[in-house]
C-alpha cells in the first residue's frame, strides 16, 4: 500500500542556553526515519523524555525539524510555503493527552468545535450540520453543544477533543497518549470510538503511547523509540512475540501482570542495588562520552566494545521469512 | 484463612458522608476490609470510587469538615482509631501506620536534604540522636537500594531521578517499622521500568519488616503483580474481594469481569473491546439498589431496588451482587 507518510532522517534540536550563557542544544529527535501506510495505524512507544512527542511534533509541522524531511501524500512540506502549508495543516490533526488543557474553559463547545470551520470560512449552515453529526457520532449529544467544558466529564471531554478533530475532515490523526488520562472502563469506551471512526473515515492514525499493551492492540506497526531514536520497529505481532532489541524487552518484561514477564533476562535491577546499577550506567555513560556508542550502551545487559565504537544503525533483520517481514532492529548483538 | 481475630487492620462497615451545603456525598458506604499481617492487599478501583478516602480515613486524615464518619470503625489491633484524639493519633500515624503517596516530588520538601526528612522522622517518633538516627538513615536507604554509603543523605529530593525520590519516601515510610503500610498509587507516576522495580521492592520490604500493606491502584495489571488478596470499590462499597489467584481466575461480579476484559493487548486485536457503558456515578448521586445497575448487563429490577450484600460465594471469595457468578452474552 502506498505511505502516507515519509519521514527521513528527522533530527530535532531544542536550543536552549545553559547556565553562564553559553548555548547548548537538546537533540529531542535523532534521525529517525519513518513511513506509515495510508490507512494504517503506527504505533510509537517509549519512556518519558524519550521524544515521541518532539518527533510527532515535528511531522505535524508543529515545531519544524532541525533537518530531515517530511514527505505528506506526495509533497514534502519543508519546501512548501506558510501559506500552502496551512492548505496541509487540515489535513493533519493531533489528540492531546489532557482534554482539559485542550479545551478553552471559556469557550462553550459549539464554539470550540466551531473555530476551525470559521477559520476555513466555512458558511454557518455547513458548520451547524457539520458539528451535530460529529458530536452525535462520537456519543455527545447536540443538545449539550452550549454547555462548558467543567461541565463534562473526562471521558466525554476526550470525545468531544476527538470530534474537534474531525471537523477539519483529517485523514491523519496523532493520537498522543489519547487515554492515559482516563478510567479503566472509559479508556475501552475511547479506544472502541477511535477504531470506529478509523474505520468510517479511513482516517491513517500515529498512536503515541508509553502503553505496550494498548499500542500492540490499535496499531499494526510499532517503532519502540529510546533516546530520540528508533531502536526497533516491526508489526504488531512480531513486536511482541519476538522482541530483538535489549530495550524492547524490557519493556516487555516491565507491562505488570503481563504474559511476557517470565524470561526476562536484565530485571536483575530489582535485587542489585539501584546504586550499583546507577554506578555501572555512569562508568559506562563516561565510556560512550565523545565516540559514537550506541545510545542504550550504558543501560544494556549485552554491551562490548563493539557497542562503544559505534552506534548501531536502524537495519532489517529477516526472521528467516522469503517475505520480507519489516521486522528492523538498531542493535549490534542481534 | 487466617482467624478473624488475627487481622491486623480491620475496617468494619465504614461510612463517610462529604456535606457542601446541601450537597451530601456519601463516598464510602459501609465498607469491610481486613488487613493482615505480611499480605499486600490490593484496592482497586476507578476515580471517585472510595479508594483514596478509604486510606485517609485509616491514616487519620479524613478532613472534617466537611468530611464526617457516619458509621463504622477501624480496628488496628483491637484499638478502635476513629476513637482516638488527635494526640493519641499522632503516636500511631507515621509510627505505626506509614503511607507512601503516588507523587513523591509532592511530598518531599525541596528545601531539605533526604538525610534530614529521615531524621526527622526517627528522632520524633523514637528519640533517637542525631548521629544514631543518622547511622538508622543510612541503613535504610541501603533496605530500599539507594546505597550503603549513604551518598543519597546529603542529597536534595532535584537531585534524584523520579525512581530514586520514591524510594526516598518509601525509606522514610518504613523508618519507623511500621506495622502497617499504605500505597496509595506508588508506581502511577513512574515509567513501566522503573514501576515495576518500586513493586518488587515493596514485596521485599513486607517480608522483611513483616508489614500488613494497603495497596491502591486503579490499574488491575499493578495489583495482580503485587498483591495477595484483591479487593474491588466500586461507588463506596467492596463489590467483590478475594485472594489474588481467586479473583483473577474466576471473577464473581460482572464489573471486575468488564474491568478484567476491557484491557487490551496484542491478543485481541481485531476484536472489539468489551465496554462498560456509562460512567462511575458520583458520591452526590448514586443510584438506588446495586450502584452498579445503570451499567450492569445482568441488572433486573431486583437489582434497581435491592443493595446487595457482599456475600461469602466460596471459602474466601465474597461479592455483593444478586447474578454473582453468572454469565452473559458479551
Amino acid at each position: 500500500m502506498e505511505n502516507l507518510i515519509e519521514c527521513k532522517d528527522i533530527v530535532k534540536i531544542f536550543r536552549g542556553r545553559g547556565i553562564g550563557g553559553a548555548s547548548r542544544g537538546f537533540k529531542a529527535v535523532d534521525g529517525i526515519s519513518i513511513s506509515i501506510k495510508k490507512t494504517g495505524s503506527y504505533g510509537l512507544v517509549g519512556e518519558s523524555g524519550c521524544g515521541k512527542t518532539s518527533f510527532a511534533r515535528s511531522i505535524l509541522y508543529l515545531d519544524p525539524p532541525s533537518s530531515g524531511k517530511i514527505i505528506y501524500d506526495g509533497t514534502e512540506l519543508g519546501a512548501l510555503s506558510r501559506k500552502e502549508l496551512r492548505g496541509f495543516r487540515k489535513r493533519m490533526q493531533i489528540v492531546f493527552q489532557d482534554p482539559n488543557s485542550a479545551l478553552n474553559p471559556k469557550m462553550n463547545i459549539h464554539d470550540s468545535m466551531s473555530e476551525g470551520l470559521i477559520n476555513r470560512k466555512v458558511p454557518e449552515a455547513d458548520r451547524v450540520k457539520r458539528i451535530k453529526e460529529l458530536l452525535e457520532l462520537v456519543g455527545i449529544s447536540y443538545s449539550y453543544r452550549n454547555r462548558y467544558p467543567h461541565e463534562f466529564s473526562g471521558g466525554q471531554k476526550q470525545r468531544i477533543v476527538i470530534a474537534r478533530a474531525l471537523t477539519m475532515d483529517p485523514d491523519f490523526i496523532v493520537l498522543d497518549e489519547p487515554v492515559s488520562n482516563l478510567d479503566v472502563s472509559i479508556q475501552a469506551q475511547i479506544i472502541n470510538l477511535l477504531s470506529d471512526l478509523k474505520k468510517e473515515f479511513s482516517l491513517t492514525y500515529m498512536f503515541i503511547s508509553h502503553d505496550l499493551n494498548l499500542v500492540s492492540y490499535m496499531c499494526d506497526t510499532i517503532g519502540v523509540m529510546f533516546k530520540g531514536r528508533i531502536v526497533e520497529e516491526a508489526p504488531s505481532e512480531l513486536l511482541v512475540s519476538d522482541p530483538r532489541h535489549p530495550y524492547t524487552r524490557r519493556l516487555l518484561a516491565s507491562i505488570p501482570g503481563g504474559a511476557q514477564r517470565s524470561g526476562a533476562e536484565d530485571m536483575t535491577a530489582d535485587e542489585e542495588s539501584v546504586e550499583t546499577l546507577a554506578t555501572r550506567v555512569a562508568s559506562r555513560h563516561k565510556e560512550a562520552q565523545g565516540v559514537k556508542a550506541c545510545p542504550y550502551y550504558s543501560f544494556c545487559p549485552l554491551g562490548d566494545g563493539e557497542c562503544v565504537s559505534s552506534a548501531p544503525m536502524l537495519r532489517d533483520i529477516d526472521g528467516g521469512h522469503v517475505v520480507p517481514s519489516g521486522h528492523k532492529v538498531s542493535c549490534h548483538k542481534v | 484463612m487466617m482467624a478473624e481475630n488475627q487481622a491486623l487492620l480491620k475496617v468494619e462497615n465504614l461510612g463517610v458522608c462529604f456535606t457542601h451545603g446541601a450537597m451530601e456525598a456519601h463516598a464510602l458506604r459501609g465498607i469491610d476490609l481486613s488487613f493482615y499481617r505480611e499480605e499486600i492487599h490490593g484496592l482497586v478501583g476507578e476515580s471517585g470510587s472510595g479508594k483514596t478516602v478509604t486510606s485517609t480515613c485509616i491514616i487519620g486524615l479524613l478532613p472534617s469538615p466537611p468530611g464526617k464518619y457516619t458509621s463504622g470503625r477501624i480496628l488496628f489491633n483491637g484499638v478502635n482509631l476513629l476513637g482516638l484524639s488527635q494526640a493519641q493519633m499522632r503516636t500511631y500515624r507515621g509510627r505505626k501506620i506509614a503511607m507512601v503517596f503516588q507523587e513523591p516530588s509532592k511530598y518531599l520538601n525541596p528545601a531539605f536534604k533526604i538525610g534530614e526528612q529521615i531524621t526527622e522522622m526517627l528522632r520524633l517518633h523514637l528519640n533517637m540522636g542525631k548521629e544514631q538516627a543518622r547511622e538508622r538513615a543510612k541503613e535504610l536507604l541501603g533496605l530500599v537500594g539507594l546505597g550503603k554509603d549513604g551518598r543519597v543523605l546529603d542529597s536534595y529530593p532535584h537531585e534524584l531521578s523520579g525512581g530514586m525520590k520514591q524510594r526516598a519516601m518509601i525509606a522514610i515510610a518504613i523508618s519507623c517499622n511500621p506495622e502497617f503500610l499504605i500505597a496509595d498509587e506508588p508506581t502511577t507516576a513512574l515509567d513501566v521500568t522503573l514501576q515495576l522495580q518500586i513493586l518488587s521492592l515493596i514485596k521485599k520490604l513486607k517480608d522483611l519488616l513483616g508489614m500488613g500493606v494497603l495497596f491502591i491502584s486503579h490499574d488491575l495489571g499493578v495489583v495482580k503483580e503485587v498483591a495477595d488478596r484483591v479487593s474491588v470499590i466500586y461507588a463506596g462499597r467492596i463489590v467483590e474481594t478475594s485472594t489474588k489467584g481467586k479473583l483473577f481466575d474466576n471473577p464473581l461480579h460482572p464489573y471486575t469481569k468488564l474491568l478484567m476484559l476491557s484491557i487490551p493487548d496484542a491478543r485481541r486485536r481485531g476484536q472489539r473491546l468489551a465496554t462498560i457503558p456509562g460512567r462511575v456515578p458520583d458520591a452526590d448521586a448514586t443510584p438506588s439498589g446495586c450502584a452498579f445497575h445503570p451499567r450492569c448487563p445482568l441488572a433486573d429490577d431486583r437489582c434497581k431496588t435491592e443493595n446487595p450484600e457482599l456475600k461469602e460465594k466460596e471459602n474466601g471469595h465474597a461479592a455483593a451482587c444478586h447474578h454473582a457468578g453468572e454469565s452473559w452474552k458479551i
